[in-house]
């Protein structure tokens, strides 16, 4: 039997290496979709998904509502103008809300770890983890996996090192568990004060300066420096970490072998990677951008047929009907 | 009120040295004897405590009763009958309410609360600083004279350690001592969990331990130069444990207590978010458990207090970060200290009560914790075996809040007395 | 359970002389045009463009072909529980103007051309649609028509048709599949 997702996409931790591949492997035809004359698949219509953004993000929402509207899917954005929203209550309620609006499914971004498990324990609708917290991003785990594997053909074996501020990050989280089920080699780079406390018992090796990193790796996944995100006192600068942990191209011509550049965006550039990196030759971070849309495409597929109550209640119509 | 003759229990009177089986006489809501075969008169009430452990009743030093401020988590009344049914006949209630207990008006009030409820005994704590603002200290000594039993800022540490010192040192005059929740702010700062691989895995702000080690040295070091008397509330750390060692050896007057759920669980509960795993101190590693546990066998954790915590349950039913710190515990107190302390082989049933009774009575001089002639008559009767399935809807509390929902527990409280009154039970 | 029982209905060579009649069918059907593409529905579909199109190039030159996966366009997505995976999806032209056949193993409800139809319509306006099919059962649920069949056979709707390709299964044949699962 094909494996299944679930209810819900809450985190790359719980998938199992099968269903990783499967979401990878239904991300191919949805490419194709995008590249017709007529964008759209009737896939998902009638269904109604709700973007519940509680932070800012542009790229992602984006991404996720072209997925939703290239599926025939009818979508409705609520988002948080600004930062000050009211946390707490608010997650409850809407969560009861949604319910009562009969919602097919909700993509919820949220600035606390779990909010998105919260979430889906509590509504019938399938949820989709756009980003909890310093949980997990899977979406964004999973289009980096297909990313990588489309160039390099598998994920089996390779050695990746996320690089950044890997104690505020939801990406490395989710990119850390994915790629471990997928056979690849894992290392994390990064200041040591972002750099969170047993790391190593996810199974990553931890490599201090970003030079060992270029002679580690065959792909780098550098992480936004999240300005917004980090409490005073973790680096004195900003020109500090470009310095010392910055992808600059003096550094990518030392590298041993051909690397593969990640970078999940919006970039900082000058700080965390050169200009001339991150549109240089080794960049796949447009490719990423495709793959996202595709990836949420596939995942969102995936889970509308995820809810056994349909199918069993449509058997029950049928068998009803012969009767 | 009629003589009540308990018959037949076994009797675990540490503060005598009593373990056996014996009879207790009750008169005028004193103890007037202990010991086998008592005679009485046609008059007495006889309560047949064949089976069951006869104990002087708990004593819980650190609880929070949310009376005045947030009566819909729990009142004095409330807090008092959770008490009575978990086989305490005194409690110590923490001063950060609405307003903070830190006067003597204040005290007054806890105590006439108290006194109406009718069940276990309610001793206020007062606080250390006005409002437990960590400013200025607040008047230690007509507090006392109130009726408070001790002194703490409990919810926030006493930051300044000058102000430590001096409080040590003022307390020393009314013979009280400081209850210090031990928690570096800067270190601990948005932090929600403890600091280790499950924090990282579930993305959550950790709290080192470190955070709570820092000041246990600082409060044992200024206790050492002041001469003064310091209790640590709710300890969680080997670091800690291992501290509070070394000092004892040094003849330092420090004391210390820690709660069941830090003797029994880990940070893995906070797992899938539940915040009924939210604590502060969080929940350690399992060698900080370990090391609890043998610093209560060997007594350098002189005390079990739960630092009951109720919560309404609106309050739990949030996204992790925002679900505010801490858990009942009353009610499930015994049953995890017969089944992870004494059934666990860590410890005798005699030492289990020593721990829940007679040091706590002892380190905040309470007329309580022994069954000595003369005694009141603070008794609890429970029976070691039973066994019962921890039900939150069950609980006297006003609040549901355990992360011990399902559990299967040994020992239940069968009855309590307090003053020779039935609180609780047959 | 009951053992499925199995009955051989057409074997290879009546499958080759069905296939080159309806080659030639095609041929007729569509008037000589140049403008004929070939489309296939995923999978035997595709297999079966594929055979027809060598037959009708042995006659008039190579014919484009095509094939279309329609699990993306199917009207009961909620209801089939696991999720097969999607195969390609491939049109080789604009079909704008263009007279498309359509090739499918067997016709049954006709819901899966009808998906078929809906995706084609995606990708441009052809002047005429035809379909063509190796096997017509009967029971059909839309309104829908064979303009090409190879073999009709009336079927029960507890009984299946098996057709099961060389290229694919190993052996040509088709076959009844009654009871069991």
């Amino acid at each position: 039997m094909t494996a299944v997702l679930g209810k819900d996409l809450l985190g790359l931790e719980t998938l199992t290496s099968e269903q990783i591949g499967l979401v990878l492997d239904t991300a191919v035809p949805f490419k194709a979709v995008s590249l017709r004359p007529i964008k759209k698949v009737p896939t998902l219509r009638g269904k109604t998904i709700v973007n519940l953004f509680y932070e800012a993000s542009t790229r992602t929402r984006i991404s996720f509502e072209f997925a939703e509207k290239r599926l025939s899917a009818d979508t409705v954005n609520v988002g948080s103008k600004g930062s000050s929203v009211e946390k707490g209550e608010n997650l409850v309620d809407t969560a009861r809300n949604l319910e009562a609006m009969n919602i097919d499914m909700v993509v919820i971004r949220h600035p606390s770890s779990g909010a998105a498990q919260f979430l889906a324990d509590r509504i019938r609708s399938n949820v989709v983890n756009a980003g909890d917290g310093r949980h997990e991003h899977p979406t964004q785990g999973l289009l980096d996996l297909l990313t990588i594997r489309d160039r390099l053909g598998t994920l089996e074996g390779k050695r990746v090192c996320i690089v950044g501020d890997i104690l505020h990050s939801r990406v490395a989280r989710s990119n850390v568990w994915g790629l471990i089920k997928m056979g690849a080699e894992v290392a994390v780079c990064g200041p040591r004060s972002l750099m969170p406390r047993g790391i190593e018992g996810l199974g990553v090796t931890v490599l201090p300066r970003i030079e060992e990193a270029i002679e580690w790796a065959d792909v780098l996944n550098i992480l936004r420096l999240q300005l917004e995100r980090m409490q005073a006192g973790y680096l004195p600068s900003l020109g500090e970490y470009a310095r010392v942990f910055g992808l600059s191209e003096e550094r990518l011509a030392r590298a041993p072998r051909e690397l593969l550049i990640l970078h999940p965006g919006p970039m900082n550039r000058g700080v965390e990677i050169d200009s001339r990196v991150a549109d240089g030759p080794h960049s796949v971070i447009l490719d990423q951008v495709t793959n996202g849309v595709a990836v949420r495409m596939a995942v969102l597929y995936l889970l509308a047929g995820g809810r056994p109550e349909l199918a069993e209640a449509a058997q029950a119509a049928k068998r009803g009907e012969a009767e | 009120m009629k003589p009540v003759l308990l018959t037949g229990g076994h009797v675990v009177d540490p503060s005598q040295g009593i373990d056996g089986r014996a009879d207790v006489l009750v008169r005028d809501g004193k103890i007037v004897a202990v010991g086998p075969n008592i005679a009485v008169s046609d008059e007495t009430e006889v309560f047949a405590a064949d089976g069951f452990v006869v104990a002087p009743g708990f004593v819980d030093v650190h609880v929070h009763l949310r009376e005045p401020g947030k009566e819909d988590a729990e009142t004095i009344a409330t807090g008092a009958l959770a008490a009575a049914a978990g086989g305490f006949t005194s409690v110590c209630a923490m001063p950060n309410t609405d307003p903070v207990t830190d006067n003597q008006a204040a005290v007054g009030f806890i105590l006439k609360q108290a006194r109406e409820a009718n069940a276990a005994r309610v001793y206020p704590i007062g606080a250390v600083t006005v409002g437990q603002r960590g400013e200025r200290l607040a008047e230690i000594g007509k507090m006392v004279a109130a009726g408070a039993v001790a002194v703490s800022d409990d919810g926030r540490p006493v930051l300044s350690s000058h102000l430590m010192r001096t409080a040590l040192e003022y307390a020393q005059t009314f013979g009280v001592p400081v209850a210090d929740h031990c928690e570096d702010p800067a270190l601990a700062q948005g932090g929600v969990m403890h600091e280790g691989l499950t924090s990282t895995r579930l993305g959550l702000r950790g709290i080192p331990a470190a955070a709570e080690d820092i000041m246990v040295a600082r409060d044992i070091l200024l206790a050492e130069l002041t001469g003064g008397h310091v209790h640590l509330c709710h300890m969680s750390t080997r670091g800690s444990v291992e501290l509070i060692r070394r000092g004892k050896e040094r003849g330092v007057r420090v004391t210390a207590e820690a709660t069941p759920h830090h003797f029994t669980l880990t940070d893995e509960a906070c797992a899938g978010y539940d915040t009924h795993a939210k604590m502060n101190p969080p929940l350690r590693e399992a060698a900080d458990v370990r090391a609890i546990l043998e610093g209560l066998a060997d007594g350098t954790i002189d005390a079990v207090a739960t630092d009951h915590a109720p919560h309404h349950y609106e309050a739990k039913e949030r996204e992790f970060d925002d679900a505010p710190f801490g858990v009942v515990g009353l009610e499930t107190a015994l049953g995890l200290g017969i089944t992870e302390l004494v059934d666990a082989g860590h410890m005798s049933l005699a030492t289990l009560v020593e721990r829940m009774s007679t040091r706590p009575a002892q380190i905040f001089h309470l007329e309580a914790g022994t069954l000595r002639v003369g005694a009141p008559a603070d008794i609890v009767v429970f029976d070691a075996g039973a066994e019962w399935t921890v039900d939150p809807t069950a609980f006297r509390s006003k609040s549901r809040n355990t992360p011990f929902v399902g559990r299967k527990l040994k020992g239940r409280v069968v009855r309590t007395m307090v003053g020779g009154e039935v609180i609780f039970g047959t | 359970m009951t053992e499925a029982n199995r009955t051989a209905l057409l074997d290879a060579r009546a499958i080759a002389r069905a296939i080159a009649r309806m080659a030639e069918e095609i041929v007729r059907f569509s008037g000589g045009t140049d403008e004929l593409v070939l489309v296939g529905i995923q999978r035997r579909g595709v297999d079966l463009a594929e055979r027809l199109a060598r037959q009708i190039a042995g006659e008039r030159g190579g014919v484009p072909q095509g094939a279309v996966d329609i699990t993306l366009y199917r009207d009961d997505l909620q209801t089939v529980g696991p999720r097969p995976i999607v195969g390609e999806t491939y049109i080789p032209v604009d079909l704008t103007g263009k007279w498309v056949m359509v090739v499918d193993d067997v016709l049954y409800t006709g819901r899966t051309v009808r998906a078929a139809l809906a995706e084609l319509a995606d990708f441009g306006r052809p002047a005429r649609v035809g379909l063509c099919v190796l096997v017509d059962r009967g029971g059909r649920e839309l309104p829908i028509h064979a303009d090409v069949v190879g073999e009709t056979i009336a079927v029960d709707p507890g009984s299946r048709i098996d057709v099961l390709l060389e290229e694919r299964d190993g052996r040509d044949a088709v076959e009844l599949v009654q009871g069991g699962p």
